[in-house]
């Protein structure tokens, strides 16, 4: 709520303009059985029709004046809501965009793809919901008892008596009810997860046939999601009924003593009418505060939800470190790393590549080969050791710089649903030389040109029609466009062919000879001409040299390279 | 809007109106039941001021004495009425409650089993966070809709006719005043409802656009993050968000005029109420108590007029939505399997392709006349440059895609006249994307196979050369995988998925790309399993190492949809041709 407050203040002053109008708005409403009680009490008595005709015109004026400033005011609410909703979801956004990796784990995607969407959605209703009434029932609650207050305090007295068991009704069915509509957000998130599942692994799942189980799976998720949202709407229809026979109580409770006060001659039944008019209207306005506290324990719900998002604490921050004079461009020095901060995924790293070399990185599944990746990146923070370009740690490297100095692709990366020349081009201001000689040297060329519409081709969200190969060539030429200082290939020619491969890095040592390349792959032809390669065995390294060295001194390499290239290992 | 929109608009609508119906046809006895809850809870409620006004004229207009023993009659009346009351509607808003969570659960239950029957095709070319938005915030506008809604029409529909007949008994004269609101209170509404449908299916289509967009971009944070694009990203993000709001705003715009003017009308009635009540006082042809009720009524006559504002622009919002997911139910399923479809229990296993054709889209084909004979136990590998269509084979041998033209036979069956389930279940399968579910490990294994034992799966584990990864995690086979799996790799995964197709005891084996997220060390292992698996077991192997595939005994060689070259490894590098080609680049 503190964010959402924070994001609204802009919009206080056409807020306060909106309520001011909707205050008028209001203020007619409570005018028309003030008047239509004049005109019973003090009118028909002369027997004037003109002024019966005057005072009834005086109420359409109202009744106008009513209708143009309510329109006005919840025309402003939208505005107001939609602006706030936009400002909301571009903040949560913004900060997605920039959380790190860690936090992104710990926030899963999907959850965050609800936090952006639903959640926002919720926001955004009560935003818009709380302006329309959230005022207008106030003002039309307290006007209505001044209005009372004014036509018989002791009356009034009676109606004041019943607020605060009201008040105390409302407080009590909210404290239980936020929390079922938290529990209700997680259990529609876990129904999301199953539908997501669903659609992503349909191959598998039809393969296995499945179907049923699958069927079997949602309708729990779904049976949750419907149970909880039972609890929390049973546990919130209590507020109307019970509010409606205590204000009836009342109601009867001032007619019973409105009889003695008559009796008194202490009040006239004129009064009583418009007394119960006004009752009418403060009984509704009572309803729709109760349902705004519905409407509000669910928008806060999300609000919570979203706040975490933008309250998770600022991580990797730029630290200020001294530069080494060194001439090799990338450096790790005895680098140690655990994802979960327990066992060890990475241990005692150490290696240094100069400019413009390669280097090849072969281990095993899990062995810790793309944490390196991440590491040097600084996706994830290393736990002990340094990691230097140029000399400079990597933490003291603003993130606009250090990001810039890499062309990567990772492992399942992805496709916007853009056109080809976008993805390639990926926001970066590119040249058409630029983005030609990339998809040339990416061995994109052929298949590109084959494309009807070219550069111009739209690509499908994931890539979904294009094929792998396609796919990781357009990453490739995407890596190399604005030719950066260091290319990050992590197993990125696993789906190419053994020609395009060869085809890629003759092209790489062609044109783009003086960037350092890090090319994580399973196959040895696709690094064995690096300048070093590191074997990498459960997060610790087996060795490190050329290709030739090797052979010599590491036998998992020569166990790998003989199986690869030929050798005595038969296929299946 | 062109006239054929026009045209069309009102008819979707009533569809979409008549299948919602069937939705609640299944919950009518509980309708009924809330039916009559409704008239009883109203009609007390409606005595009210009936009776309120009685207890008014025996206070009497002050020259005479209070009648205070009626004044306490009628007070105990109105307090057992309204006790009644609340005690009724408090039951009837949990029985509705009841019947539009009935109903939802109902209609996510239908989409969601239509959507497991979508071709596979649907979801290569529509983005999960659309279909999400459907399940999702679709259905919760309808739902919300109908829990609230459909009881507001109810109790307005009795408390209008209740408080008319009411009125009609204190003053029918009075009456007359509605003869001109009321038509000009409906007319305010449908002219609103008109303008305002379109507002509201453009805002949930934009909703579901953003959401499509969002899924897209925030599974690639990291590579954004990587290229330092956060902010195009950003930007791009913003420009559907201000659609989004845009449309959201839109429909508000005009939505919420209709509420003041329908409450415009109601004040205007009062007024007019009022004025002529006053005349019909002077003329001594109404009672003062009578006045007091009468305006009461007409209070509560347009109260519900109003709220219905309110509900139609709730209903069009609902029927939007409720519009987008019948538009998914539609789509087309997967061809019912033809009606005597023999079911193959275990089959040899051999495999033909005769004069296959067949595109994904029409008009498209992509693969023109494929013949193939794969015979039972043998190893055929496809091979072949990128995008050459061979993913495409495996779609047709699993009957993912019918051919245009031309049969694919398993056991010289036309797999058109087997049931899907007994050719997809000849088959174990890896495909090149792992797909793991939110669950524990030994479910994720066990899936194909539910009634597996721990010491299967640890076999197919130990197979697969997962095993000792397994037990390395804090929880064994119970360690739970998020749907990030954040603490497994690329490899990981796939040797999991492996597992998970040594565990099935198919006839055939389909491997596609099966082996290219893992290191040839972890290769080396899982292939000397596989051979066991594979043994007497009809293969398709798609691969790009040739180390994997130069012992098939049929080699085939794919090129833009054709299969250019057949045959096995030594005869294809003495033809000296495309496969030879690709075989020595490999070295190069």
């Amino acid at each position: 709520m503190k964010h959402l407050i924070q994001t609204m203040r802009p919009y206080f002053p056409k807020m306060s303009l909106g309520i001011s109008i909707k205050f008028i708005g209001a203020l007619m409403d409570l005018f028309l059985p003030w008047i239509l009680s004049h005109l019973i009490d003090e009118i028909v008595p002369l027997k004037n029709h003109k002024l019966i005709f005057l005072w009834g015109g005086l109420m359409i004026c109202c009744a106008l004046t009513a209708l143009i400033t309510n329109i006005i005011s919840n025309r402003i609410a939208a505005w107001v809501a939609r602006n706030t909703t936009e400002q909301v979801r571009h903040n949560l956004f913004t900060k997605i965009m920039h959380l790190s990796s860690h936090q992104m784990d710990e926030f899963t995607i999907p959850s965050l793809e609800l936090r952006l969407t639903s959640d926002t959605y919720n926001v955004h209703r009560m935003i818009s919901m709380m302006q329309r009434m959230g005022i207008r029932a106030p003002i039309l609650l307290l006007g209505g008892i001044a209005m009372t207050l004014s036509l018989d305090p002791v009356l009034t007295a009676i109606l004041i008596c019943i607020l605060p068991f009201i008040g105390l009704l409302v407080y009590l069915v909210s404290k239980k009810g936020v929390p079922l509509y938290r529990k209700l957000q997680q259990h529609s998130d876990h129904m999301v997860r199953v539908v997501r599942e669903n659609i992503t692994g349909v191959r598998v799942i039809k393969a296995l046939s499945k179907t049923e189980h699958e069927k079997e799976r949602f309708h729990k998720a779904n049976d949750q999601v419907v149970s909880t949202e039972k609890e929390a709407g049973y546990t919130m229809s209590l507020t109307n009924p019970i509010m409606n026979l205590m204000l009836n109580t009342g109601l009867t409770l001032v007619i019973l003593v409105g009889a003695y006060r008559v009796h008194w001659g202490l009040t006239q039944p004129g009064k009583i009418i418009a007394f119960m008019s006004y009752f009418t209207i403060i009984m509704n306005s009572m309803m729709a505060v109760t349902r705004m506290f519905t409407m509000a324990s669910r928008g806060s719900a999300s609000a919570g939800r979203i706040a975490e998002v933008l309250d998770a604490p600022e991580d990797l921050i730029v630290i200020d470190k001294p530069r080494i004079h060194e001439e090799e461009h990338i450096v790790f020095d005895h680098v140690n790393f655990s994802y979960q901060k327990k066992e060890n995924n990475l241990t005692d790293i150490s290696f240094k590549l100069k400019r413009g070399e390669t280097l090849g990185i072969l281990g095993a599944t899990g062995s810790g080969k793309s944490t390196i990746i991440n590491l040097l990146m600084r996706l994830y923070d290393k736990d002990s050791g340094e990691i230097r370009i140029n000399g400079q740690p990597v933490e003291s490297i603003p993130a606009e710089k250090l990001y810039t100095m890499f062309g990567v692709v990772f492992q399942n990366d992805f496709l916007i649903a853009e056109s080809v020349r976008e993805n390639i081009e990926f926001g970066r201001n590119l040249t058409d030389e630029q983005i030609q000689l990339a998809a040339k040297s990416a061995q994109a060329t052929e298949f590109i040109d084959g494309l009807e519409t070219k550069y111009n081709h739209m690509i499908a969200a994931r890539g979904a029609n294009i094929s792998g190969g396609q796919k990781q060539r357009l990453l490739i030429a995407r890596a190399l466009a604005n030719h950066p200082e260091i290319l990050i290939l992590d197993d990125s020619s696993s789906a190419l062919d053994y020609k395009t491969d060869a085809n890629l890095r003759k092209a790489l040592h062609e044109h783009y000879s003086d960037i350092t390349t890090i090319v994580i792959a399973q196959r040895i032809s696709s690094i064995m001409h690096s300048d070093q390669i590191l074997v990498l065995d459960d997060g610790e390294m087996l060795g490190i040299g050329t290709h030739e060295e090797l052979m010599q001194s590491c036998e998992l390499y020569r166990m790998i390279a003989n199986s690869q290239m030929g050798g005595d290992f038969d296929a299946a | 809007m062109p006239p054929k929109g026009k045209m069309e608009k009102p008819k979707d609508t009533k569809r979409t109106l008549l299948r919602l119906a069937k939705y609640l046809g299944h919950q009518k006895y509980f309708l009924l039941l809330a039916l009559i809850l409704t008239i009883s809870s109203n009609s007390l409620a409606l005595f009210g001021p009936k009776i309120s006004g009685n207890a008014i004229d025996a206070i009497g207009t002050g020259s005479a004495p209070v009648d205070f023993e009626s004044v306490f009659y009628y007070c105990r009346m109105m307090i057992l009425f309204y006790a009644g009351s609340s005690m009724l509607s408090l039951i009837l808003s949990r029985l509705m409650i009841h019947i539009s969570q009935k109903i939802s659960y109902q209609m996510r239950k239908d989409l969601f089993d239509k959507l497991v029957e979508l071709p596979v095709g649907y979801f290569d070319t529509h983005p999960a966070g659309d279909v999400i938005s459907r399940m999702s915030y679709d259905i919760d506008t309808v739902n919300t809709s109908l829990s609230h809604d459909l009881l507001q029409i109810a109790t307005s529909v009795i408390t209008v006719t209740g408080s008319l007949s009411m009125m009609i008994s204190l003053s029918p004269k009075l009456v007359l005043v509605f003869a001109f609101t009321v038509p000009l209170s409906i007319f305010v509404a449908r002219t609103m409802a008109k303008r305002v449908h379109p507002l509201f299916g453009k805002r949930s289509r934009k909703l579901g656009e953003l959401n499509g967009y969002v899924e897209e971009i925030i599974s690639g944070q990291k590579t954004i993050k990587a290229y330092h694009q956060e902010e195009t990203m950003i930007e791009r993000f913003d420009r559907r968000n201000i659609e989004a709001v845009d449309a959201y705003y839109d429909a508000d715009y005009y939505g919420t005029m209709t509420g003041p003017s329908v409450m415009f009308v109601n004040n205007l009635s009062l007024s007019l109420v009022s004025m002529f009540g006053s005349m019909l006082f002077l003329g001594n042809q109404i009672s003062l108590g009578s006045l007091s009720s009468f305006v009461l009524y007409s209070r509560k006559f347009s109260g519900p007029i109003n709220e219905f504002a309110n509900i139609m622009s709730d209903l069009q919002s609902a029927l939007a939505a409720a519009e987008r997911v019948f538009r998914l139910m539609d789509q087309e399923p997967e061809l019912h399997d033809k009606e005597n479809a023999l079911h193959l229990t275990e089959a040899e296993g051999f495999v033909d392709m005769e004069h296959v054709k067949f595109g994904y889209l029409p008009g498209k084909t992509i693969i023109h006349d494929l013949n193939l004979h794969a015979d039972k136990g043998s190893l055929v590998a496809i091979v072949g440059p990128t995008g050459a269509g061979k993913t495409t084979l495996i779609n047709l041998l699993m009957r993912f895609y019918d051919p245009e033209s031309g049969a694919v036979k398993l056991d010289d069956y036309d797999l058109r006249d087997l049931t899907r389930k007994s050719v997809r279940s000849q088959y174990a399968m890896v495909l090149q994307d792992t797909w793991l579910f939110e669950g524990t490990i030994f479910e994720n294994i066990a899936y194909g196979k539910p009634d597996a034992t721990l010491d299967e799966v640890i076999a197919a584990a130990k197979a697969a050369r997962i095993h000792s990864t397994i037990m390395r995690f804090p929880n064994g086979y119970d360690t739970h995988l998020n749907e990030n799996g954040l603490n497994i790799s690329q490899g990981q995964k796939q040797m999991l998925t492996i597992a998970r197709a040594m565990l099935l005891d198919a006839k055939m084996l389909i491997l596609d790309e099966a082996t290219s997220n893992v290191d040839t060390r972890t290769e080396i292992e899982i292939q000397k399993a596989m051979r066991n698996l594979m043994k007497d077991k009809t293969c398709f192997v798609i691969a790009h190492r040739l180390s994997t595939i130069q012992n098939a005994d049929t080699i085939l060689v794919v090129q833009a949809g054709e299969i250019v070259e057949q045959g096995n490894h030594t005869e294809l590098l003495k033809k000296n041709g495309l496969y030879a080609t690709l075989y020595k680049s490999q070295f190069q």
